[in-house]
């Protein structure tokens, strides 16, 4: 492993990172506000739903090729899917959680005089962070998972090495099991720092029932 | 403490789209400051939703509300309802907050210094029998008893003039009930506040109220007055079903024996010695099981006086 | 980013030309790929799905589900079918196996959670009617599961119909193979493949999601059944 080390596995663990946090970071910005309208304006998660759940079955290698003849064999195709799936993921979670808080809270809220937006703020974003948490735990392990495949266009990322040597006439066993295994340990230790996170921002939900 | 307020219903009516009977009908009720109103009645009868029209958490129709002589509708929806300490039998603690940090609520909301709200923290965790060190605890990490107690101080927290409570102890076992419903009363002793309180149980009605307001189906108010009086005087048949053929008995537990003339009497009466804290309902209970005619009431060593069988009858 | 400019509408177009002029190939392919993922199905079934039931009935094993859901998500296709290559050869087992895997983790977290969660009160009381533990979970829990039972299925499904055209590196055949070899099939080609990889993911996840509902308790319909999938993997 040390012979790939510094050639072949350090960048392209780099480019994973990269990949992986573009990815992540878009797909919340845009899934955070757009979940915030549909818990103000309602309506909008069910068909959302469903879309999402639809989008989600397209299988990575597909979409990756669809998207080609539009930006070409470039980042920004690689990103534009991986950004959908976290998209998919994070949607429903944080829809999930905003919808989290129990009945009583909210008339107990209303009833002591906070206003809308004071209810937002200090009662429901707050009690929604387990389950946005979740949902970044389980977005951010898929991206890496699929950011894998994107080695079948571009020359990047922990997949590419894989890609390679399964090319091989006698697929090279080092090159698999190290960009595997630090494509899993990346997963895991993203994992593991959000589960910190979480208990970071909420501790209620760790000494409380949950 | 702050003055208690005033509140009237002038008229009130409610009705709720699609649905025939109002829920409210034309209801009006003077509450005088620091009452312990009861609303008491079957479901239906509208009493949560009057309760709720006090802090406008359900509009009205028609009629008008008014606490101090000021209509509810003049203020501010927020801070009218800063200003109305509300409890609910669910409590609906936020569950990410510790104890200390719920109870501040409204505090935080109006501003205080944090120093005030500290104190004013630890002031009320000792009012409603928590100790300080609770304040740190989660919600999550509390019996259904001490939630309550939690609920009551954060709704007690900006010293409001008012209280509104809904069924609030509702869902407690039966003893956890009888301590807090004790308490409350103490608590109402102390603070001196308006209090609206519904619940749907008569005897809970009865032990808790100054004044209680039955309500019957289709929001008709069916009586408004003192316990005593109501178990006394039902108006109507409604009103003597409902708080049962055992209202003479009733109205005997509403008094105790220091509140009844006693027959002076000596160290050598004959039967039972009881303390004057006993309800005069107990007092006769204990007569018919023994099978004596009177009682000595004795504080500690000291006869206060003797109470016969027969005076029971002539009290109510 | 230009969006269907007359470039890419075209590209498109030579796409469906693509499957027009070729439908018997592709449906070969198809099958291929339906193949392979069914006997992978097959396999992820006969392990997850008894062990999960059985830990679920005993509510014992949490770990096991946990770990079966961390594993399903943490570990790459890719990566997955790579390290299977090495151990059986290149060809049809060592891609069953590697998509049995991926498998295996979504249906053994949701069968145990599913019989694990089952009301304590209604078990409760069908034991005090005196039910055996057999009984229990032949006519409460069971039933009460099918739900998110058919959920896990159904993630399970997809996903390893999604990930078949993958195994196409590792001599898994099916649509994959068009997919990865541009040099053969040029760039119409591979798009046509993966509009049908697409089609064939949409088909079995709306097949599961009907049959799902068919096989769902009068009594527990009414709940969406493809709005909650990715609702599923919470936490």
């Amino acid at each position: 492993m040390r012979d790939h080390w510094g050639d072949t596995l350090q960048p392209a663990l780099v480019q994973h990172v990269e990949l992986t946090a573009i990815a992540v970071v878009i797909g919340f910005a845009i899934a955070f506000p757009l979940a915030l309208l549909a818990h103000r304006y309602g309506r909008l998660e069910h068909p959302v739903g469903v879309v999402s759940a639809l989008l989600y079955t397209i299988p990575s290698l597909a979409l990756f090729q669809l998207l080609i003849p539009f930006s070409g064999l470039t980042w920004t195709t690689v990103e534009i899917a991986l950004v959908s799936y976290t998209l998919v993921i994070l949607f429903p979670n944080i829809m999930a959680g905003l919808h989290s808080t129990p009945d009583e809270v909210l008339e107990a809220a209303q009833g002591m005089g906070l206003t809308r937006l004071q209810v937002l703020l200090r009662v429901e974003l707050p009690l929604a962070i387990p389950a946005i948490v979740g949902g970044l735990r389980v977005a951010v392990v898929s991206t890496v998972a699929i950011a894998t495949i994107a080695a079948f266009l571009l020359p990047d990322g922990l997949g590419y090495p894989i890609v390679l040597a399964l090319k091989e006439p006698t697929p090279f066993k080092t090159e698999i099991y190290s960009a595997g295994g630090l494509a899993i340990a990346f997963a895991i230790s993203c994992d593991l720092l959000l589960v910190a996170l979480r208990r970071a921002l909420a501790p209620w939900a760790v000494t409380g029932l949950a | 403490m702050s003055a208690a307020a005033e509140i009237v219903f002038d008229h009130v009516t409610k009705r709720y789209a699609g649905r025939d009977a109002p829920a409210l009908d034309d209801l009006s009720l003077e509450i005088p400051a620091g009452t312990f109103c009861v609303l008491v009645g079957p479901s239906g009868g509208g009493k949560t939703t009057a309760l709720k029209m006090v802090n406008r958490l359900i509009p009205f129709d028609s009629g008008d509300i008014r606490i101090d002589g000021r209509s509810v509708r003049d203020l501010p929806l927020t801070e009218l309802r800063r200003g109305i300490g509300y409890v609910i039998q669910q409590i609906g603690l936020f569950p990410h907050q510790t104890v200390g940090e719920n109870i501040a609520t409204v505090p935080r909301l109006l501003g205080w210094p944090k120093r005030q709200t500290a104190e004013r923290t630890v002031e009320l965790l000792e009012l409603v029998g928590l100790e300080a060190r609770d304040a740190e605890r989660y919600p999550a990490q509390l019996s259904g008893g001490q939630r309550q107690r939690v609920g009551l101080a954060r709704a007690l927290a900006a010293d409001p003039p008012l209280l509104l409570m809904d069924e609030p102890f509702g869902a407690l076992d039966p003893i956890t009930r009888f301590r807090l419903q004790t308490e409350l009363r103490r608590l109402h002793r102390e603070v001196g506040k308006t209090v609206i309180f519904v619940t749907h149980d008569v005897d809970e009605a009865i032990q808790m109220g100054d004044r209680i307001a039955i309500l019957r189906e289709g929001g008709v108010l069916a009586q408004y007055d003192t316990p005593d009086a109501i178990l006394a005087h039902p108006a109507d048949d409604f009103v003597a079903q409902f708080v049962g053929e055992d209202r003479a008995l009733r109205r005997l537990a509403l008094r105790t024996l220091r509140d009844v003339t006693l027959e002076p009497g000596s160290q050598s009466e004959p039967g039972s010695r009881v303390s004057p804290d006993t309800t005069v309902r107990n007092a006769v209970s204990l007569m018919l099981e023994t099978g004596d005619e009177q009682l000595v009431v004795v504080d500690g060593d000291r006869v206060l006086g003797v109470f016969h069988l027969r005076d029971a009858g002539e009290l109510l | 980013m230009m969006l269907a400019d007359a470039a890419n509408l075209h590209t498109f177009v030579d796409a469906l030309r693509f499957i027009g002029a070729n439908p018997g190939f592709l449906a070969q392919k198809a099958l291929e790929q339906l193949e392979l993922s069914g006997a992978a199905l097959g396999i992820a079934l006969a392990v997850a799905l008894p062990l999960g039931i059985v830990l679920g009935h005993f509510h014992r094993g949490s770990g096991v589900a946990i770990a079966g859901s961390i594993v399903g998500r943490a570990l790459p296709s890719l990566v997955l079918i790579a390290a299977f290559l090495t151990l059986l050869g290149i060809g049809f087992v060592n891609n069953m196996v590697a998509l049995a895997v991926l498998g295996t983790g979504p249906i053994l977290t949701n069968s145990y959670d599913s019989v694990d969660r089952v009301d304590k009160d209604v078990v409760e009381s069908a034991r005090g009617m005196g039910m055996t533990g057999w009984q229990i979970l032949r006519r409460i829990e069971l039933p009460l599961a099918i739900p998110l039972l058919f959920t896990g299925i159904r993630i399970s499904a997809v996903t390893i119909v999604a990930t078949a055209p993958i195994a196409a590196i590792a001599g898994g055949g099916g649509l994959g193979d068009v997919i990865v070899n541009q040099a053969s099939y040029r760039l119409s080609g591979v798009l046509g493949a993966s509009l049908c990889v697409m089609a064939l993911s949409a088909f079995v996840f709306v097949a599961l999601a009907g049959f799902q509902i068919s096989v769902t308790p009068r009594g527990l319909r009414g709940t969406s059944v493809i709005g909650d999938q990715t609702r599923k993997e919470q936490q």
